[in-house]
């Protein structure tokens, strides 16, 4: 075992130690520079840094490593005893001190422009559930949820997966480019973090505070990102996808938008057959609750309670609809009210009474829905 | 350091030797017992934890969900977690303080004994219960070792109810365990042994014990208030009710940065006695590392929010905790600096101890860098949460804290057995694990610049490669340390007699007790000029 | 015998297992009680709850006593005794970062968040667009929920039975420190009689304490329930009067080993530290009579 006789064994450890920056330099895979002028400034930001860094690690262990090769006792070194210099000590504090200021200075004014989130010409607000986003743009009545559309082949590795596996939405996230778009972030159940990487904007959402952020896209083109705090379950399947359109673009869609909504709205005073019911209700159903109940309706022993043959789903219509609209306080199971239009309400119930087995026959409908909202 | 008169204080032998059987254990006040048992505990904790983090690793080794479901997955990162700092690293160094501070102070023993026993054997049970919640009803704690809420409350499994009361004993104990270092090293010194004469090893440990009073009842603190809202219906952390999750946030991190120097001081300590022996050479600027290290432990309580910049704190907040955070680059630099100026023009030499702590430096310093990047709060909206954020305290953990921690034993092990360890077996263990950590820590650089979020089971594409490399080495450092398993138990059973001074540069007290040492450290205490 | 040289090392002792046994069952106990409570499940908490108590109960007794035992048999040095002062020094300064946890918390909710809410500072999108009608006022009464916490009618007034309070807290800590005397002076008679007065003082403010809070849940509907201001009173005054009844608990034991001929004019840290105790329960509840009531 030579290479374990110590005359080796520093060498190879200087070695190991240098490849380090060479490494890091020969890989692509850095931050990405972005298409706002923050990310820019960011990305000038940390490399400044980094190098700094390297040189400051380069001189440290280049010192460092000369002693382990010039004074190995093996070369017949002797020893000098002194042990103690005010001088070096005040130059290695305060030269330190002068790198950290030179660094400090350009942080404040990178800071100061993150901060400053005045006078934009849109404001969304991002509200993060578990485990989705839902994006509402205040003053133009739009507003919708943004859910991961990969499908469960592709993560269970029954199929092939996608190249953005992962980080694909049903519904993403749409505004055009060079126009300042402040976001205000919050959360409905627990923390979440809104991150586009290419935007530089990470903003953590905290529930029942609103955190601003802004961005100014300068170029066309679909952004990917993930929410970046520990969530629960799903946290790794919540991404973030936004569309930069050019203005006639986001206008375009803007329209299509509130006619769609306007249409939904017209939904629910339509006759409504159980078929169709069931049919929508599967689809929000494994939107919306079949990452805690399960696709098969029987839940997480001690997590999530199974919807299967339960008292409440059998025998107890008003209270399975009230827990869906107003949720359990103090539970994962949140108030689907404000969330889902009385349509889809309507549907998920009926179709979770009459699911894997519950063969209540009990249909609900819209205005059924409209009527109990009214009573309240 | 001092040199020592009275030498014939060493081999005085009447005392009564250890009892026989499991009582000794149970019962024992001696402080080299309780030593050897808090590293024991702690090894074993290592390998649960790193266990854990195999598994970790193992469904992190490609894209897609193979071994375990995300569920599970948040729990073994927790749990990896809490094991890793409380289990692991934090009993460790007691382990070592407990064998050492009386050896090096000329110390009988601790200055609290029965306390010192009461301080271990909260610990065995505290963890027990930890980890009996991974088996109840809707699994363990899966928040994350940070706990923030309403997580780690409203939404949290029944489980976390022992969660937090596991966390109360541990901060029992820890409490127990410092005011004792405190006592020990305030109170019984032997004659001459003046504070600035003290190893820095001692010096490193009794501030270390003050963060550890000062922060860890407010951790207490933190998971009483959670408590409250779980069960009696407060509102600390809920908005609805005039609280606010943040305030979690604060009081946790008011503990939590402190609590992450108290895992590395002891290490500082256990490097500043090895890099001279090694070095046959006195330690360069001992004045200027004590106030190093106190520097540092003043900073490391008004920086806690470099751990919150996305949280949505006021600018000027912003800004206070990114220079004061900044600023700890420089005492740190100073001890950085002491120990690089004592190996010059030293006479250096190679064992094991000093192939460790020569890794501590460099990965240490690595690990220190990168926590300078992250300090600066506008990328630090770039890195926050990502893998770029495991790298960095992987690198000061493992090369610093465990490796401090592998020094320390193998510069001890002689003293405390009587015999060397097995020297070839043990730099393959330096060389399989300083590669391994490398492999394995290194990439997580890259993916997390490149934008892979943290605790998460399954990953996009793009970080596929870099995944599948840190796998490999974490495996490779995982198995290494069974090395290091075999070496100790040989070297408890046998091997080479060594003398008393064991290390031909070695200095201070323990050095002159005979190895290994005495079962009653200095009867009578020796002087010290 | 393993005491050598000045400093006296304890034998094995079985004490510190016990303890820690004690403890474990102790809070698993509660554990299991508490999530009984919210989750209604069943289980045997109340149980080990009590035995562990008992338990906790038979250590302290035993080791204490043994370290009396030590003590007056003389096996104690001054080394020693400064060794014990180390100890409760440093014990009682945790707990001043315990209590500076709770206080934190009133500062941040006082200062920062309700502010926030109520839209002062950065909150301004906050208060618009979650909590419109919230107004940030202190104490709070009606909280940015009010359904889900239906704040305080009323809060009580300091100037009612907390400021006596305080003026009892304040006098017991100068009776004590009479009591202190006494025994300096080896007085025995205006020792036990300053110190009986000073464990009344205590007893009385825990019987006007507990009856703030009966009015408080009563009358006033000021519950741990009722929002943040309620969550920090009864956190801080809770704890504090915790604290009060652990430091009466051991003023009386201190009488009663007085009342057995222990400790004389030079040789009594346990009472000195005892006393010590008392008086930070003291400070706090200044602190306490400040922040939460007055201001
Ligand atoms: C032993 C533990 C340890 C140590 C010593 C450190 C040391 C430091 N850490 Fe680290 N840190 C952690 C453990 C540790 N950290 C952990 C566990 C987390 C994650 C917690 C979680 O979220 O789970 C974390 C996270 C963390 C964050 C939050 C990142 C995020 O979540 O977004 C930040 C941000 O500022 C940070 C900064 C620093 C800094 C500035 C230091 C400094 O002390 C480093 C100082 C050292 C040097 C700088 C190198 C040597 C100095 C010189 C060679 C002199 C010359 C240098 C210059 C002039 C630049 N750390
Ligand atoms: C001192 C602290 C410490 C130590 C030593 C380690 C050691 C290791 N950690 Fe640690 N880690 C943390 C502290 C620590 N970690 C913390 C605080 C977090 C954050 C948690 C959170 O986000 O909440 C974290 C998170 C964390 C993550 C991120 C998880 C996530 O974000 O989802 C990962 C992923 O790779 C990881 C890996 C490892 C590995 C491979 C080791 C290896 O060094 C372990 C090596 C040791 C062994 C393997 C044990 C010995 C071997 C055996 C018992 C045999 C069995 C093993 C085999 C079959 C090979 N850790
Ligand atoms: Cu949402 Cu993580
Ligand atoms: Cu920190």
């Amino acid at each position: 075992m030579r290479f374990l006789n110590p005359r080796w064994s520093v060498p190879a450890a200087m070695l190991l130690m240098m490849a380090s920056p060479i490494a890091r330099a020969a890989w692509e895979l850095n931050m990405t520079e972005g298409v706002t002028a923050v990310s820019r400034e960011i990305f000038g930001l940390h490399m400044l840094i980094f190098w700094i860094c390297v040189v400051i690690g380069v001189v440290v262990f280049g010192v460092m490593f000369w002693s382990i090769f010039a004074h190995r006792r093996s070369q017949g070194a002797k020893a000098s005893q002194f042990h103690e210099s005010t001088t070096v000590e005040i130059i290695w504090t305060v030269v330190p001190f002068v790198i950290l200021i030179a660094m400090a200075v350009p942080s404040t004014g990178a800071l100061v422009r993150i901060y400053d989130t005045g006078d934009a010409d849109i404001d969304i607000k991002v509200n993060g559930y578990q485990w989705k986003w839902q994006y509402e743009y205040l003053g133009e009545g739009v507003s919708f949820f943004s859910n991961l559309s990969t499908p469960k082949d592709e993560i269970y590795n029954r199929a092939e997966k996608n190249e953005n596996y992962l980080l694909e939405v049903d519904e993403p996230l749409v505004i055009p480019v060079d126009k300042k778009v402040r976001f205000l972030v919050t959360a409905n159940d627990v923390i979440h973090s809104w991150w586009v990487p290419e935007l530089a904007v990470k903003r953590d959402a905290i529930p029942g505070f609103i955190n601003e952020a802004w961005t100014k896209a300068e170029k066309v083109g679909t952004y990917r990102g993930q929410c970046a705090e520990l969530c629960g379950k799903d946290h790794g399947f919540m991404p973030i996808v936004v569309e930069v359109k050019s203005q006639e673009d986001y206008d375009a869609w803007l329209l299509a938008r509130k006619e769609l909504a306007a249409k939904e709205a017209e939904l629910k005073n339509k006759q409504w057959t159980m078929a169709e019911l069931m049919e929508r209700g599967e689809q929000v159903y494994t939107k919306n609750c079949a990452a805690c109940h399960q696709a098969n309706g029987q839940g997480v022993a001690g997590t999530f309670p199974s919807l299967k043959g339960t008292d409440m789903m059998l025998k107890d219509r008003a209270g399975h609809i009230d827990v869906i609209i107003n949720g359990r306080p103090g539970t994962m199971m949140a108030a689907y009210g404000p969330q889902l239009s009385e349509v889809d309400i309507a549907a998920v119930v009926t179709y979770e009474r009459n699911a894997w087995g519950n063969d209540t026959g009990d249909m609900v409908t819209p205005m059924d829905i409209v009527a109990i909202k009214q009573g309240q | 350091m001092s040199a020592v008169v009275d030498h014939h204080a060493a081999d005085d032998h009447h005392h009564h030797g250890p009892q026989s059987g499991f009582r000794r254990w149970l019962f024992t006040t001696n402080h080299k017992d309780i030593g050897t048992m808090y590293l024991w505990f702690s090894f074993i904790m290592f390998l649960y934890g790193g266990s854990m983090a195999m598994i970790l690793r193992a469904e992190l080794f490609q894209p897609g969900l193979q071994l375990i479901e995300p569920e599970f997955f948040n729990q073994m990162t927790t749990m990896h977690g809490l094991i890793m700092v409380f289990g692991a690293v934090m009993p460790a160094f007691v382990g070592l303080a407990n064998w050492l501070i009386p050896m090096m102070v000329g110390a009988p023993d601790m200055a609290l004994p029965r306390m010192n026993n009461w301080s271990f054997w909260l610990l065995p049970f505290a963890f027990s219960m930890l980890i009996s919640t991974m088996f109840m009803e809707g699994g363990g704690p899966n928040f994350g070792w940070t706990f923030y809420a309403p997580l780690s409350t409203t939404y949290a499994p029944p489980s976390v109810t022992f969660f937090i009361f596991a966390v109360h004993l541990m901060g029992i104990s820890s409490i127990m365990g410092s005011i004792n270092i405190i006592a020990t090293i305030l109170n019984l010194r032997a004659p001459g042994m003046t504070l600035m004469k003290m190893p820095l090893f001692v010096w490193t440990w009794l501030i270390t014990a003050y963060l550890l009073i000062a922060v860890m009842p407010v951790l207490a603190g933190a998971v009483t208030m959670m408590l409250m809202d779980i069960h009696f219906g407060t509102s600390f952390f809920n908005a609805a009710g005039g609280g606010d999750p943040v305030l979690f946030q604060h009081v946790f991190w008011f503990f939590g940065h402190p609590e992450v120097y108290i895992m590395i001081l002891p290490g500082f300590g256990v490097v500043s006695q090895i890099i001279p022996t090694f070095s046959r050479k006195p330690l360069f600027g001992y004045t200027s590392m004590v106030y190093a290290t106190a520097s540092i432990a003043f900073l490391s309580f008004i920086v806690w929010a470099h751990h919150m910049f996305t949280v949505g704190m006021p600018l000027a907040a912003e800004l206070f905790f990114m220079y004061a955070t900044m600023l700890i680059a420089v005492p740190t630099g100073v001890k950085v600096f002491n120990w690089v100026t004592t190996m010059w023009r030293g006479s250096l030499s190679f064992e094991t101890p000093m192939l460790f702590s020569i890794a501590f430096i460099v990965l240490f310093t690595i690990g220190g860098l990168s926590g300078l990047m992250l300090a600066i709060a506008p990328s630090d909206f770039q890195y926050h949460d990502t893998y770029f954020v495991v790298a960095h305290f992987h690198y000061v953990l493992i090369p610093g804290a465990i490796f401090a921690i592998m020094a320390g034993v193998y510069y001890w092990l002689p003293k405390w057995t009587g015999h060397m360890y097995n020297v070839p077996l043990s730099r393959l263990h330096f060389w399989l694990s300083f590669i391994g950590l490398n492999v394995a820590f290194f990439p997580m650089h890259f993916v997390g610049l490149a934008g892979m979020p943290r605790r998460i089971p399954d990953y996009a594409l793009q970080f596929a490669d870099f995944n599948m490399i840190s796998t490999v080495g974490a495996f490779l450092f995982g198995v290494s340390q069974f090395i290091l398993l075999v070496i100790v138990i040989q070297c408890i059973k046998g091997g080479r007699k060594v003398s008393a001074q064991v290390w031909d540069g070695a200095e201070g007290l323990e050095w002159t007790l005979p190895s290994p040492a005495p079962y009653h450290s200095f009867t009578t205490p020796p002087e010290v000029r | 015998m393993a005491s050598q040289g000045t400093y006296y090392v304890p034998e094995q002792s079985k004490w510190p297992i016990i303890a820690s046994i004690a403890l474990f069952l102790t809070v698993y106990g509660a554990g299991n009680m508490m999530n009984d409570m919210t989750h209604g499940t069943e289980s045997n908490g109340l149980l080990i709850f009590f035995a562990g108590a008992c338990l906790t109960a038979y250590f302290f007794y035993g080791w204490f006593g043994q370290v009396i035992q030590e003590s007056r048999s003389g096996l104690y040095s001054d080394q020693m005794d400064r060794s014990f002062r180390w100890g409760m020094g440093w014990f009682i300064f945790s707990e001043v970062m315990f209590f500076g946890a709770f206080f934190g918390a009133l500062f941040y909710a006082r200062v920062l968040s309700v502010p926030w809410l109520g839209g002062a500072g950065d909150g301004a999108s906050t208060h618009a667009l979650l909590w419109p009608a919230f107004e940030a006022t202190w104490p709070v009464f009606q909280n940015p929920d009010n359904s889900t916490f239906p704040g305080p009618k009323e809060v009580i007034p300091a100037w009612g039975i907390p400021l006596l309070n305080t003026i009892l807290l304040v006098t017991s800590s100068f009776t004590v420190t009479f009591a202190h005397h006494a025994l300096k002076k080896n007085n025995r008679y205006q020792l036990k009689l300053w110190l009986a007065v000073t464990i009344l003082l205590g007893a009385v403010f825990l019987y006007f304490q507990a009856h703030e809070y009966v009015v408080a849940y009563r009358d006033l509907g000021l519950t741990l329930e009722s929002g943040i201001y309620g969550t920090t009173f009864f956190m801080l005054t809770g704890f504090h009067g915790a604290h009060v009844t652990i430091g009466t608990v051991m003023l009386f034991i201190m009488l009663l080993r007085i009342l057995k001929g222990h400790f004389d004019a030079d040789n009594h840290f346990a009472f000195e530290a005892t006393s010590w105790y008392w008086h930070f329960v003291d400070v706090v509840w200044i602190g306490l009579f400040i922040f939460v009531y007055v201001i």
